[in-house]
């Protein structure tokens, strides 16, 4: 069994020469995120990941968390691990100051979530639906609302959840039918939530979810839709807790990973009704849910480099330490261990490469996301805020799908040890199945970025991001070491200029030609995007084993790492072109009944 | 009452170590490095005796390069209230550190001094005993307990054999053991008030010491690989190979 170790070179890397930390410290309000702070930070939270969070991730798995008497219990030593999370304060890093948090940006708190994930995914989920909660309710929130809840959802004292599914309301939420009736001040919440991530558990005193309901005469669809803060236990003036609210656990669900994780039925106003108060105007509850559901789909893409990243670290303790067979061609001598085959080492660049291209697009995104929220200028601020939108759902769909890809190439290297759940390898395999699926799924990602962001801007952004990847061009051009990178790169670009245009041409009139080709062209994306990074590293890494600076076997692996992807993932963008602008038909033609 | 609490910078535990290949040391250069953890250790008693009110001020140090500096800032994050640096480039072994520790300790007088018993990269395990030899102070090294009771300190150290329980006057030198206590871990809000704390960069010249080394490292190697194992008959076998071919008996 492997230990996870923090890969916090790369991590580095990516934060500091790719994206440059000194940029996004300049910011308004991100100053304290110096590059000196930053290490420091990174250093600590790998230690605390290492020590505490990565020996509970088996445990946790084999254990899962129980319903008993209607009570939540996390797994052996997730509360004990909990209240250390909480009060090292890593909960509140990207908190803010007024409400005792640390007020971080994103290019810290991305690659905190990725350590987190790393060591231990299911219990990353409570902290996570945490800032998720915080973050609506400091947007949206009423002042009182927000001196009730935002001190202690900060600190980690409280917990948050949201509550959007319903058994007849899925990725439709316009289905949704809880029942909220005003009484007072107040409303009194009736109706079934599922899929609750921790929504009941014995970690923390209380649990604050926000539930979406619908108001007596709330127009039917989304638009009659509300948000509501319905605590666990009712907060009383003073700020203590009162009496327990009518919400209750029935049940918890049986999973295929994140199994620590408890996935909570909730049952709202079996007696009186659960006491809740509406978040921010009635009716537009959805649209508030989506303001933080952006930096939650980006965080579930981040959980996708996470797992892979863990699965590449496992499988290669694995292939370094397991001897079978000898080297090809050697018919006498030593047997080898496994890392020595040269179709073992494919499938371990392979997934080296996708994970530190899938890392340096998700930080990308979050440096985005970071520069449209506090860059003085407001074209740049309006520029950024596109590229985060445009951005979110690849990262978010394509991150994850990769890693659910990266897993079982992790098992595959295992061989049938890797299908024995002992070696541990097939956990992160069944973990990181989910994360195609929550914060919508990967084909409501890739709707998303067609008809939403590329469509809809007539691929404005898209535009811009090809732009951005052709100006590279003139400087891999230089170099001949480069040049397998810059054809590749070149190519990729193409397929994606092409594929945009026929999106743009066809989704005003045949939206379910466009729809049919809409995961293709997000994996599109994703590829060609991840490889736009990589050679800016390549280029990057170059430079610095030109200079002789630096740690050059870090340089010199990325360069060939670099390569690698050039050769092997980038290449997939032309077939993926060619699905996009000519796929579309045989995906519709069948009649349904002919299935 | 005043501590001072030294800190070495040294390659992280978990990171396998390689010998340079002009067998002058071992390779640091790109290699994850940490505090020593007999002097996080330290660090974290004299945090709890600062925390049960015994402490007034806790003095961090540290003896190397520019990096230290990183060092110091995690005891500073972990609670001490400022650093000093003594930036040097070179190797500086345990003699010259304890010359450049009485330099500190002339000029900041604390009343206790807790090192690490060793550093995990030489093993040397002499700085503190030297340190107190210089000082002409009692000293305490392996200690596993310490509890301050006016001018003195009961402490217990692990010697062979068992625990040995002593009275020392202070100011003194203590050495911490393994069983001392368990170090925290850092808290994000300790991290960014860490980069606020004062942090004092010299150099031992202007403290008056000559750091110049007195022992020569000939050489550094690996130690000889594991051969494969053979299976022995029986014990008469066994003990003719142990007294023939490995020559142990």
């Amino acid at each position: 069994m492997s230990t996870y170790s923090a890969p916090l070179k790369d991590m580095r890397f990516v934060i500091k020469e790719l994206i440059g930390i000194d940029d996004i410290a300049a910011l308004p309000g991100c100053g304290e995120a110096s590059a000196d702070v930053v290490d420091a930070v990174l250093d600590e939270a790998a230690k605390f990941a290492q020590e505490v969070l990565d020996p509970l991730n088996v445990i946790g798995d084999k254990q899962g968390a129980r319903l008993v008497d209607g009570k939540v219990v996390a797994p052996d030593g997730f509360a004990g691990a909990y209240k250390q999370f909480a009060e090292a304060g890593w909960n509140g890093l990207a908190g803010r100051p007024e409400y005792g948090g640390q007020g971080l940006p994103q290019i810290v708190a991305m690659p905190l979530q990725e350590i987190w994930s790393s060591a231990n995914m299911a219990f990353c989920l409570c902290p996570m639906l945490t800032s998720g909660v915080f973050e609506a309710l400091h947007v949206h929130g009423s002042p009182d609302l927000q001196k009730t809840y935002l001190p202690a959802l900060t600190s980690g004292t409280w917990t948050g959840t949201m509550n959007l599914t319903e058994p007849q309301a899925g990725s439709d939420l316009s289905a949704v039918r809880t029942r909220a009736e005003p009484e007072g001040d107040h409303y009194r919440i009736h109706g079934t939530k599922i899929f609750i991530t921790w929504g009941e558990h014995d970690m923390v005193e209380n649990i604050i979810h926000l539930v979406l309901a619908r108001t007596p005469g709330a127009p039917e669809g989304v638009k009659g839709i509300s948000l509501f803060v319905v605590p666990k236990f009712l907060v009383k003036t003073d700020g203590s807790l009162g009496e327990r609210n009518d919400i209750k656990c029935v049940s918890i669900e049986h999973k295929l990973g994140i199994h620590a994780s408890p996935t909570c039925v909730l049952a709202y106003g079996d007696d009186k009704g659960a006491v809740g108060h509406l978040v921010g105007e009635k009716n537009r509850g959805l649209e508030y849910m989506f303001t933080m559901m952006n930096n939650a789909r980006l965080g579930v893409g981040m959980e996708g480099v996470a797992l892979s990243e863990r699965a590449y670290q496992h499988a290669l303790d694995y292939a370094k330490t397991r001897v079978q067979g000898r080297a090809i061609g050697q018919r006498s001598g030593d047997r080898v261990t496994i890392i020595h085959h040269p179709d073992v080492r494919r499938m371990l660049m392979s997934m080296r490469a996708q994970i530190e291209a899938m890392r340096a697009l998700a930080y990308t995104a979050a440096a985005a996301l970071d520069k449209a929220k506090h860059h003085p200028d407001d074209t740049e601020r309006k520029n950024n805020q596109a590229l985060v939108d445009f951005l979110t759902p690849i990262v978010k769909g394509w991150c994850t799908e990769q890693a659910v890809d990266v897993a079982s190439t992790g098992v595959q290297i295992h061989g049938g040890m890797g299908y024995v759940e002992e070696t541990g390898a097939a956990q992160y395999l069944r973990d990181a199945r989910i994360t195609t699926i929550y914060e919508g799924t990967t084909g409501i990602q890739a709707n998303d970025l067609v008809g939403r962001k590329v469509a809809f801007e007539k691929g404005a952004t898209a535009k811009a991001v090809i732009a951005a990847m052709r100006a590279l061009d003139g400087e891999l051009a230089p170099d001949a070491e480069l040049a397998p990178i810059r054809a590749s790169l070149a190519a990729g670009v193409n397929a994606l200029e092409e594929a945009t245009d026929w999106l743009v041409a066809t989704y005003p009139a045949d939206a379910n030609a466009a729809a049919a080709s809409a995961v293709p062209y997000l994996k599109l994306c994703g590829i060609v995007a991840g490889g736009w990074q990589m050679a800016r590293a390549a280029l990057i890494a170059q430079k610095q084993l030109a200079a002789q600076q630096g740690d050059t076997e870090f340089y010199s692996a990325k360069l060939v790492t670099a390569h690698f992807y050039a050769e092997h993932i980038l290449p997939q963008a032309a077939a993926l072109g060619h699905t996009v602008v000519k796929g579309a038909g045989s995906v519709l033609a069948l009649e349904a009944a002919q299935f | 009452m005043k501590v001072l609490v030294t800190v070495k910078r040294v390659i992280d535990p978990y990171v396998k170590v390689r010998v340079k290949s002009d067998g002058s040391g071992v390779e640091t250069a790109n290699i994850k490095m940490t505090m020593n953890p007999f002097c996080e250790i330290a660090v974290e008693q004299a945090i709890r005796m600062k925390e049960a009110g015994v402490v007034s001020e806790i003095v961090v140090v540290s003896i190397g390069v520019q990096q230290c500096q990183e060092t110091l800032r995690t005891a500073m994050a972990m609670g001490a209230d400022r650093g000093i640096l003594v930036e040097t480039a070179g190797e500086v072994q345990p003699l010259a550190v304890a010359k450049v520790l009485k330099a500190i300790v002339d000029k900041e007088s604390p009343k206790l001094v807790i090192m690490g018993k060793q550093a995990i990269d030489d093993d040397c395990n002499q700085s503190g005993q030297m340190l107190a030899a210089l000082l002409g102070w009692p000293q305490s090294a392996f200690t596993s307990a310490i509890a301050v009771n006016g001018d003195a300190a009961d402490v217990t150290r692990e010697i062979d054999g068992g625990l040995e329980k002593l009275s020392i006057k202070l100011p003194a030198v203590v050495t911490a053991d393994l069983r001392l206590n368990e170090p925290r871990y850092v808290t994000l809000p300790n991290i960014m008030k860490a980069k606020k704390k004062p942090l004092e960069v010299i150099k031992p010249e202007a403290l008056g010491v000559d750091i110049a080394p007195r022992l020569v490292t000939l050489k550094v190697q690996e130690p000889p690989k594991r051969g494969s194992g053979v299976k022995v008959a029986d014990v008469k076998e066994l003990m003719a190979k142990l007294k023939t071919e490995a020559k142990v008996i």
